[in-house]
C-alpha cells in the first residue's frame, strides 16, 4: 500500500476546486491565472496518465500560451473594464445551466465506469510503426505523430497555418500588411528586460534540447516549439522585439515550411519508399529529425502570430 | 488503475463547470475559458481511454495521446481565432455582446457598476 492514492484524490481535487475558481473568478484577470494555474496542475494529472509527452504540451500550450492570449485579449479589451456586458443571470437559469452540467457529468461518469474491459489498443500497431517504418525512434509518441499518423500530424500543421490566416483576415482592409499591435503597452519596463535577457537564452536552449531528445525521451517538435515560442513571446513582451509585419517574405516561408518539407517527404515517399508517407528504411532516422526541425520552425512561428493578432496600423512607428 | 479511472470522473467534472460557466459567464472570453475547460475534460477522458489501452511493453496506448497533442495544439488555434474575432467584434461596435440591446445599452464608457 502506497501513499500514491491519497496522493491521487488530493491532486483530482485540487484540479477541480482551480477550474471552479476560474468559473467563479470575479475578474477576467483572475480567471485566466487561474486558468493557468489549473493548466500546470493539469500537466501534473497527465504525468500520473504516464503521458508525459501530453503533460509537456498541456503545460506549454494548453495552459502558458492559452494564458498569455488571454491575458492579451483582456489588454486590449480595457476600456471595458467593468462595463459590459452585464445581462442579468437569472436564478432559474443558473439552475438549468446547473442542472445541465451536473447531468452531462454524469451521462460521461457512468461512459467511464462502463468502458469495455479489455480496452480495445492500437498499442501494438504502433509498437509495430515504431519498430519498423518508424524506424530508431524510441519515443512511441514521436513514432506515432511522425510515422504512424503522420498525415493527421501533417494537416494539424496546415490548421495552424488556416488559423493564421483567419486571424490576419479578420483585421481591417486598411491595415493589411503592416504589424500586429504591441504585446505589451507598457512594454519597456525594466523587470520585464531583465527578464527576457535572463530567461530567452535558457529557454532557448532547453526548447532545442526537448526537441533534440524528442526522439527517444519525452519530448518532441510541439513540445519544442511552444518552448521556443513562448520565448519570442517573452521578447516582445518586454519590448526587445516587435511581432514581424505580416507581408514578410521570411514569415510567411518560416510558417509554411513545416508542412511543405513534411508533404514533399510524405509525396517523395511514395515513389522512393514503400508509399505515401513512408520513409525509406536506411536513413528513415535522419528524414524524420530534418522534418521534425522545419516543423519546430513553423509552430515557433505560428504561435506568437496567433497571439499578436491580426495586423493594426496604429503599431507603425 | 485507480488513478485511471479518478482521472476520468476528474474529466466529466471538468467537462460539467466548463458547460456552466459556457451557459452562465456574459463576458466572451470568459465563455472562451470555459469551453477551453470543458477541452480539456474531454482531453482528459481520452486520456484514460490511452492509459487502459496499455498492452504489451507500454504503459498506455501510444495513439489517442499523439491524438490529445495534435488536439491540444488545434484548440489553441481555435481559440486564437476566437480571440480575433472578439476584438474586432469590439473594434468594430464598442461592446462584445451578441445580444444587440445590450451592446447598444453599454458603451465602452457606460458605468462600471453593471
Amino acid at each position: 500500500m502506497s501513499i500514491l492514492p491519497l496522493l491521487d484524490i488530493e491532486l483530482a481535487a485540487l484540479v477541480v476546486m482551480v477550474a471552479f475558481g476560474t468559473i467563479a473568478a470575479r475578474t477576467l484577470f483572475a480567471a485566466v491565472v487561474s486558468y493557468v494555474a489549473y493548466g500546470l496542475l493539469l500537466a501534473l494529472v497527465w504525468v500520473r496518465l504516464f503521458a508525459p509527452d501530453v503533460a509537456l504540451t498541456e503545460a506549454a500550450v494548453g495552459s502558458g500560451v492559452t494564458g498569455v492570449l488571454l491575458i492579451t485579449a483582456g489588454k486590449r479589451l480595457v476600456p471595458l473594464r467593468g462595463g459590459l456586458p452585464q445581462a442579468k443571470v437569472g436564478r432559474g437559469l443558473k439552475l438549468a445551466a446547473g442542472l445541465v452540467a451536473v447531468l452531462a457529468t454524469a451521462v460521461l461518469s457512468v461512459a467511464i465506469a462502463l468502458l469495455p474491459d479489455p480496452a480495445p489498443s492500437l498499442a501494438p500497431q504502433a509498437a509495430a510503426a515504431a519498430a519498423g517504418p518508424g524506424a530508431g525512434l524510441g519515443n512511441p509518441i514521436t513514432a506515432v505523430l511522425i510515422s504512424y499518423r503522420s498525415f493527421d500530424t501533417m494537416l494539424e500543421k496546415v490548421v495552424l497555418i488556416l488559423a493564421v490566416t483567419g486571424v490576419w483576415s479578420i483585421g481591417r482592409s486598411a491595415d493589411w500588411g503592416s504589424r500586429p499591435a504591441t504585446l505589451g503597452k507598457d512594454a519597456s519596463a525594466p523587470p520585464m528586460a531583465l527578464l527576457a535577457r535572463l530567461l530567452v537564452p535558457l529557454g532557448v536552449v532547453i526548447g532545442v534540447h526537448v526537441f533534440w531528445v524528442g526522439a527517444d525521451e519525452p519530448g518532441g517538435a510541439f513540445q519544442s516549439g511552444a518552448l521556443l515560442a513562448a520565448m519570442w513571446m517573452v521578447m516582445m513582451m518586454s519590448g526587445l522585439s516587435e511581432p514581424p509585419r505580416i507581408g514578410g517574405r521570411s514569415v510567411r516561408l518560416a510558417l509554411i515550411a513545416g508542412p511543405a518539407v513534411f508533404l514533399t517527404v510524405g509525396v517523395a515517399g511514395a515513389v522512393v519508399a514503400d508509399g505515401f508517407f513512408a520513409f525509406p528504411r536506411s536513413f528513415a532516422k535522419p528524414l524524420i529529425l530534418f522534418v521534425e526541425a522545419v516543423m519546430v520552425l513553423s509552430i515557433t512561428v505560428a504561435l506568437p502570430l496567433l497571439v499578436a493578432g491580426p495586423p493594426s496600423r496604429e503599431a507603425e512607428p | 488503475m485507480i488513478a485511471s479511472t479518478l482521472a476520468g470522473f476528474t474529466g466529466a467534472a471538468l467537462v460539467g463547470l466548463g458547460l456552466y460557466g459556457l451557459i452562465i459567464e456574459p463576458h466572451p472570453l470568459r465563455k472562451l475559458l470555459s469551453f477551453n475547460l470543458v477541452g480539456s475534460g474531454v482531453f482528459l477522458v481520452f486520456g484514460i481511454v490511452a492509459r487502459r489501452g496499455a498492452s504489451g511493453s507500454y504503459a498506455f496506448d501510444p495513439v489517442p495521446q499523439a491524438m490529445v497533442i495534435t488536439g491540444i495544439v488545434v484548440a489553441f488555434a481555435a481559440s486564437a481565432l476566437a480571440v480575433a474575432l472578439i476584438l474586432r467584434l469590439y473594434a468594430e461596435t464598442g461592446g462584445v455582446s451578441l445580444d444587440a440591446d445590450a451592446s447598444t445599452s453599454a458603451s465602452p464608457n457606460s458605468d462600471a457598476s453593471g
